[in-house]
């Protein structure tokens, strides 16, 4: 017995409701254009040659054979990009960074993971490129790797970077390091805080590399044209941070690269670096053809972003009654090559979900010989979640306290401080565990052996930044909508329907297209659970503008003031005399006549970004002669705000479990001692198929946002936090003895049970 | 006056204090006024004369989105805590 629940409080007419996906039929029926789809006059294909080293030396690199080779158009190195050209002097403050960005798109001095770019070859056909990467000779100087935290922190490690320095906050450590930065958090008083405990417990956990797994691998075709005009078409989640990236790394202009933002194939936080764009760029500025790039599995594997491998200790103590008096959390995060895992916003999540009066939390950032680890939904958020939720199911075995009662008890709320300072506003975790509690799940027993029953609660900020919408009235009464948010999870219709809910028109008179970037104004990514809340935002903004105008225009006709003249319900009428009312469409009829046509337009940064929690549970059954995990059935509740589709909010909701079900359960970055990436295909990667899964039950609780119109909260990052503490806290349960290492696969399971 | 609470890793700087009060209207007079209390908290606030790009500050629990141009009210409560995106 599997349900979609939808707890909601306040009812509209378009928002609410689920409606037709615009993009639909086009993706259904292959018509849709994607990156890979690109063609243009005179293309040119693309290959990147890559390091088989994870950290070595270049000594030197000879492209001679390559540019000869019959069909080969140009052959680019680190050499190609401006930073080769510029010195300390020229940059100043801003030369590492440039020097990180720019040796991340292509290694310059050292390589520092296996599928690190060093040259690429445009050529007549893919097979031509091929054949041409493979006549560039590098001579490389291997260097040990650095592949863990643990490794790279030791005071001995192999140093990936000469220039990298220990920052607290600024201050800088004496000596070279891996550790990029430190920062901690403080509150209360930690001792006091364990004395106060009945009961305090001390674990380790760690958590592997795991890929985002987008089904569509990058690609990009870049065409530099002799006036100096940059056209990009990619699969990104952001074509305004790729346009920031390319221009800031090849130093052109802003205004002269333009970002077509394809459909995309999956993202999750993994499709926001500019990868391929700066190579195809200068590829086709050396060739004066457009040049298409596009990276193979293996490639995506090796040299795209994954989520960061952890090492994680908490100490947490509580009293008998089920209080929490103190937590002390040490957290290192895996950065790959180069600085910037999200540690801080780990750190920053870890005791989100509770009220804790005494807590400290230190984050450490560390490089190791690895792809530079990129965004991947909440990040940070699971693996700090594994760590402390575990504790706390452990606290609730040895307490004999209901887990959902114990977490009630110390549930964060409105008005509770969190450990990094500010105050929460209105949230809904309360809401989301008494949603658990009644939830017939939660009700019915477990009735097997082998079986165990995990729960735990998961935390995202949500985000706001900048959106902008475009919205034009057609003299039939329709509008069309211009945005710049690429749409991954059905956000052309959440938009769609916050405009029409605005205008009371109906939601299929509203046509949302996203465009490129010479077309919107300027637009934040496509993630951080930032779309339905700021693109919406900029739509209400943008119908309110459109509303504002056709008073304006009404007043006009009737010759009277605007302030005479309201707008309700999708129709403007006059206060004191009922014979004069137009509805929308009759007043969009008369528009060309009258002065001519309507646009609304809007560029936001809203605050009010309402925080997002969900609750999940989990019953699972282990094989005790493999070792295998059968997930028997899932629960997954969260506070959306507002569902303005619901059927997306499940969509992401069933989505972020099945992607932590994979994290919990079987993904890994497997690597040799060399640090090469053993399992860099989907048949050794294992990720979850339909196969492997129930159908993953929801419930959407409604507690609204006060910072948004329609209350929305942001839902896509909350549902990948629980999965990883519920589904090990369920093994543990199943099996007697603790899971404290993800994946918790067959082998590691036979292990843990001894 | 505001209340500023000083980030974890700059108590060092502060003798321990966690948090002061400071006569603003701005964020760019909160970290000056922050200077004249504790001399040299301005340098690991500030870079490139910017919030530093690894923090934001939050004044009455929202983010700031003007940086140093931010107002602040008169009772608000100002907290520099870490930049966060998503994914």
């Amino acid at each position: 017995m599997t349900s979609n629940i939808v707890l909601s409080e306040v009812e509209y007419n378009v928002v609410g409701k689920r409606h037709i996906r615009p993009d639909g039929v086009d993706k259904v029926t292959g018509r849709a254009q994607y990156g890979a789809d690109v063609q243009l006059t005179g293309l040119l294909q693309g290959r990147v040659l890559r390091s088989p080293h994870a950290h070595a030396r270049v000594i030197s690199i000879d492209t001679s054979a390559a540019e000869a080779h019959p069909g080969v158009f140009a052959v680019v190195t680190a050499a190609d990009l401006p930073f080769a050209s510029l010195t300390r002097d020229d940059l100043g403050g801003d030369y590492q960074r440039l020097k990180f960005a720019s040796n991340h798109v292509m290694a310059s001095d050292k390589v520092l993971f296996k599928g690190h770019p060093v040259a690429a070859v445009a050529a007549e056909s893919q097979h031509v490129a091929e054949e041409a990467i493979n006549l560039i000779k590098v001579d490389y100087e291997v260097i040990p790797p650095s592949m863990t935290v643990r490794q790279a922190m030791e005071p001995d490690a192999s140093l990936l970077h000469d220039d990298l320095f220990t920052s607290e906050l600024g201050q800088l450590s004496d000596k070279p390091s891996n550790v990029a930065s430190h920062m901690a958090f403080e509150a209360g008083d930690i001792d006091e805080g364990i004395k106060q405990a009945d009961v305090v417990l001390e674990r380790e956990f760690e958590t592997a590399s795991v890929h985002q797994g987008y089904i569509e691998p990058h690609n990009s075709t870049a065409f530099w044209n002799t006036d100096g005009q940059l056209n990009i078409w990619t699969s990104t989640q952001g074509p305004f941070v790729v346009r920031t990236n390319v221009a800031d790394i090849l130093r052109h202009p802003v205004s002269r690269v333009k970002v077509t933002p394809m459909e995309i194939g999956g993202g999750f936080g993994g499709k926001i670096t500019a990868y391929l764009e700066p190579i195809a760029a200068l590829l086709s500025k050396k060739s004066a053809r457009p040049v298409k790039l596009l990276m193979s599995r293996t490639e995506v594997f090796e040299a795209s972003g994954p989520a960061p491998g952890t090492w994680m200790k908490v100490k947490l103590g509580a009293t008998s009654e089920g209080k929490i008096t103190a937590a002390d959390i040490f957290l290192a995060f895996e950065a790959g090559a180069y600085p910037g895992s999200p540690v801080m916003q780990g750190a920053a999540c870890a005791l989100a979900c509770y009220d804790v009066p005494n807590a400290r939390i230190n984050g450490y950032d560390v490089v190791v010989n690895k792809p530079k680890t990129a965004a991947y939904r909440a990040p940070g958020s699971p693996q700090a979640a594994f760590a402390v939720e575990s504790v706390i199911d452990e606290i609730c075995e040895q307490l004999g306290v209901d887990p959902v009662e114990f977490r009630l008890r110390n549930a964060s709320r409105e008005g509770v401080r969190r450990v990094e300072g500010p105050v929460f506003r209105r949230i809904g975790l309360v809401e989301c565990l008494e949603a658990a509690r009644n939830h017939d799940h939660y009700k019915m027993p477990l009735n097997g052996p082998n079986q165990g029953r995990g729960i735990a609660a998961g935390f995202w900020f949500n985000r706001g930044f900048q959106s902008a919408v475009n919205i034009s009235v057609n003299p039939d009464g329709t509008v069309n909508l211009i945005e710049g948010s690429v749409d991954i999870g059905g956000s052309r219709a959440s938009i769609a329907q916050q405009a029409a809910e605005t205008l009371g028109i109906a939601y299929e008179d509203v046509k949302p297209t996203v465009v490129d970037t010479d077309s919107i104004g300027y637009t934040m990514v496509t993630g951080g659970s930032r779309t339905t809340f700021a693109t919406g935002w900029a739509a209400i903004e943008a119908a309110e503008d459109v509303k504002m105008q056709m008073v304006e225009r009404a007043a006009k006709i009737w010759d009277t003031p605007v302030e005479d003249v309201e707008y309700a319900d999708g129709a403007l009428s006059h206060k004191s005399d009922p014979e004069l009312r137009m509805t929308f469409r009759e007043l969009a009829r008369q528009l060309l006549g009258t002065g001519g046509g309507i646009t609304g337009a809007s560029n936001v940064d809203p605050t009010g970004e309402g925080n997002g929690f969900g609750v999940h549970l989990v019953d699972v059954e282990v094989d005790p002669d493999t070792g295998k995990v059968t997930i028997l059935r899932y629960t997954a509740v969260q506070d959306a705000g507002k569902a303005i589709h619901p059927s997306y909010v499940e969509g992401q909701m069933q989505g972020g479990v099945v992607q932590g079900i994979g994290w919990a359960l079987n993904e890994e970055y497997f690597f040799n001692d060399q640090g090469q990436m053993m399992n860099s295909s989907f048949l050794d990667y294992r990720m979850p198929t339909a196969l492997d899964l129930p159908m993953i039950d929801t419930v959407i609780v409604e507690v609204a946002n006060p910072g948004h119109p329609y209350g929305v909260r942001g839902v896509g990052e909350v549902p990948i936090v629980p999965p990883l503490p519920a589904i090990g806290c369920a093994i543990s349960h199943a099996i007697g003895n603790r899971i404290n290492r993800l994946p918790a696969n067959p082998g590691a399971v036979l292990e843990a049970m001894g | 006056m505001a209340t500023v609470y000083i980030p974890t890793m700059l108590l060092p700087l502060t003798g321990g204090v966690k948090q002061t009060r400071v006569e603003a209207s701005s964020v760019r007079q909160i970290i000056n006024g922050l200077e004249e209390q504790f001399p040299g908290i301005r340098e690991r606030l500030m870079e490139d004369n910017q919030v530093r790009s690894n923090l934001a500050v939050s004044i009455d629990g929202e983010i700031a989105r003007m940086g140093l141009l931010e107002r602040v009210g008169e009772n608000s409560e100002v907290h520099f805590v870490p930049a966060i995106s998503g994914g």
